[in-house]
């Protein structure tokens, strides 16, 4: 069977190299609009020029024709910068990837879980602090088992009971089992629920987030020109989620139509990513464009993007994660981020490449600004939001720019001499 | 003479089984089970100590406490504050509020007794 996507990984890997498709073309001895058609497939490759692009972009040509699919590299780049002291040999990371993609694909599905599995110890603990639900249905438990063991403790060491008292303590322990194997039953499903599809957390922001989530952030309704309004938000259970989506939709609509998605895709192909000199050619602000970049389809920035939207208390309005970029279940994040520096300094673009310390301390590029959300009448001062693009760091040792370290949050971030730090941290050493 | 113990704790079954363990020990017990009017019982009751759940309706132990310590003679009444959150801040937060001991939920009926002993025993002291 003829491979249809070489093109496809060409410029897959071109990204990754942060290349212009441009300076490709040159230094294969090809033209830019040439080597465009066989990026998107539409014209085959093979022979020398095959092995020429290999070499510029420093993989075996195995890896354009057979696809080591990045996000295979990615993941097990991930997983050698988590390690503990292990030191991996990067320099063989795609050879392994490439005689042993089996196993390699098991390295990367592991850490894959792992990351997953912190990320649920990190919002059971956020759950825990500040959902009203959860600590109640928790207290319930504890109280109930304390009841159980005072009593059934004073059943089996009491010698001498009197009748009453030792069958009033029967009748206790019954109905504190009950109770406990109700409110068990119940804190159960509870958490079951939130990790399921027809999740009822109650939490409109949540609702809207995994509706956004559902979609991948992208919709081909809007950016076609049809009406927000028109995209169905039956799965979305309260009228407050409702509203809001709607609301974030119509923003989405007024960035697309701002910066059509063919024109954004042209002024990428054409240079590197640049925020402000797309701020400049599509004249706009550069909130828009953020927003807009993290809505753009899986690919066209190369690597995984996220975004987070505050509003002046710091409060989060909307988030798209991105992959190893912590962000808190209930708000609270770590005052470092760009993001909030961005409202100290308002209309000033602010690029902040940081690490965030955790079990990954991964690296990211971010992008913050804040702007007057509104302005209400003479003399009185704006109300700002501000916004922060996250955009994945593949290869830090080459970059020179400082890096900030920052947190997920103080409960599960392990920097403790911070000076920013509300609050102790659960994560002990070695966590 | 009869050691009185005020014990507030909305939790009935656990009221009980620490009644019958304290009574067996020769306190005198008395429960409460609504924090809104706590201060004003342990006020009326004057006991030796007070046994005191932080999660009440009406009224949060940890305020109870706090208000408690306000009043002077107050100061040196041993308090045992029982809690099913046993996070480090929230022990900082009790010992802040004026606790004498801190018990996390749930515990052992030889802990409940030997804290209560222990407290009753550095009052007289002091």
């Amino acid at each position: 069977m003829r491979d249809t996507l070489t093109g496809s990984r060409i410029r897959e890997r071109r990204q990754i190299a942060g290349m212009r498709q441009a300076e490709l073309a040159r230094r294969v001895g090809i033209s830019a609009s040439y080597l465009n058609l066989i990026e998107h497939n539409r014209r085959r490759i093979g022979g020398k020029l095959l092995v020429d692009i290999a070499t510029v972009l420093a993989v075996e040509p195995s890896v354009l024709t057979q696809g080591i699919e990045a996000t295979l590299i990615a993941a097990l780049r991930e997983a050698a910068a988590d390690a503990v002291g292990q030191q991996a040999e990067l320099d063989g990371l795609e050879e392994f990837a490439g005689r042993f993609p089996g196993w390699a694909g098991v390295l990367a599905q592991m850490h894959r879980r792992v990351v997953s599995l912190e990320r649920t110890v990190e919002t059971l603990s956020d759950r825990l602090t500040h959902d009203p639900h959860l600590a109640a249905s928790m207290h319930e438990v504890l109280s109930t088992a304390a009841a159980i063991r005072s009593t059934a403790a004073i059943l089996a060491d009491t010698q001498e009971i009197e009748p009453e008292w030792r069958d009033r303590f029967h009748s206790n322990l019954h109905q504190d089992a009950e109770r406990l194997a109700d409110s068990s039953k119940s804190l159960v499903a509870y958490l079951d629920e939130s990790d399921s599809a027809g999740d009822h957390r109650g939490v409109p922001l949540e609702d809207v987030e995994a509706f956004f989530d559902a979609n991948g952030h992208h919709f081909p309704l809007i950016e076609q020109g049809g009406p927000g309004a028109e995209i169905d938000l039956s799965d979305l259970d309260s009228a407050t989620a409702k509203s809001l989506t709607r609301d974030f939709l119509d923003i989405y609509a007024a960035d697309a139509r701002a910066m059509p998605l063919e024109d954004v895709q042209a002024a990428l192909a054409e240079s590197a990513l640049n925020p402000l000199q797309l701020a400049s050619r599509f004249s706009v602000d550069l909130a828009t464009v953020l927003r807009r970049l993290a809505a753009l389809p899986d690919g066209y920035l190369g690597r995984p993007t996220g975004l987070v939207v505050c509003d002046a208390s710091g409060s989060i309005l909307f988030s798209k994660s991105a992959p190893g970029f912590a962000m808190p279940r209930f708000g609270e994040a770590c005052p470092l981020w760009p993001l909030f520096q961005a409202l100290n300094r308002p209309l000033v673009p602010i690029r902040q490449r940081i690490v965030q310390l955790g079990r990954t301390a991964a690296v990211f590029d971010c992008y913050a600004y804040a702007w007057p959300q509104f302005v209400s009448g003479y003399d009185e001062g704006p109300v700002y939001r501000s916004v922060m693009l996250v955009r994945s760091v593949e290869d830090v040792a080459q970059d020179e720019q400082a890096v900030a370290r920052v947190g997920p949050s103080c409960r599960v971030c392990p920097h403790s001499d911070c000076k920013s730090r509300r609050e102790p941290s659960i994560l002990s050493e070695g966590f | 003479m009869s050691r009185k113990v005020l014990l507030i704790e909305d939790e009935p079954n656990i009221a009980e089984a620490i009644r019958f363990l304290l009574t067996r020990e020769g306190w005198q017990v008395e429960t409460h089970a609504e924090g809104a009017d706590a201060l004003q019982v342990i006020q009326g009751a004057s006991p030796d100590l007070v046994i005191l759940d932080v999660m009440l309706p009406g009224k949060s132990g940890m305020e109870i406490l706090r208000d408690l310590r306000e009043l002077e003679d107050m100061q040196g009444l041993p308090v045992l504050m029982l809690t099913a959150r046993g996070q480090s801040r929230d022990r900082e937060m009790a010992e802040n509020a004026g606790v004498s001991r801190f018990m996390t939920k749930p515990f052992s009926n030889t802990e409940m007794l030997t804290a209560v002993r222990d407290l009753h025993a550095q009052a007289t002291q002091s």
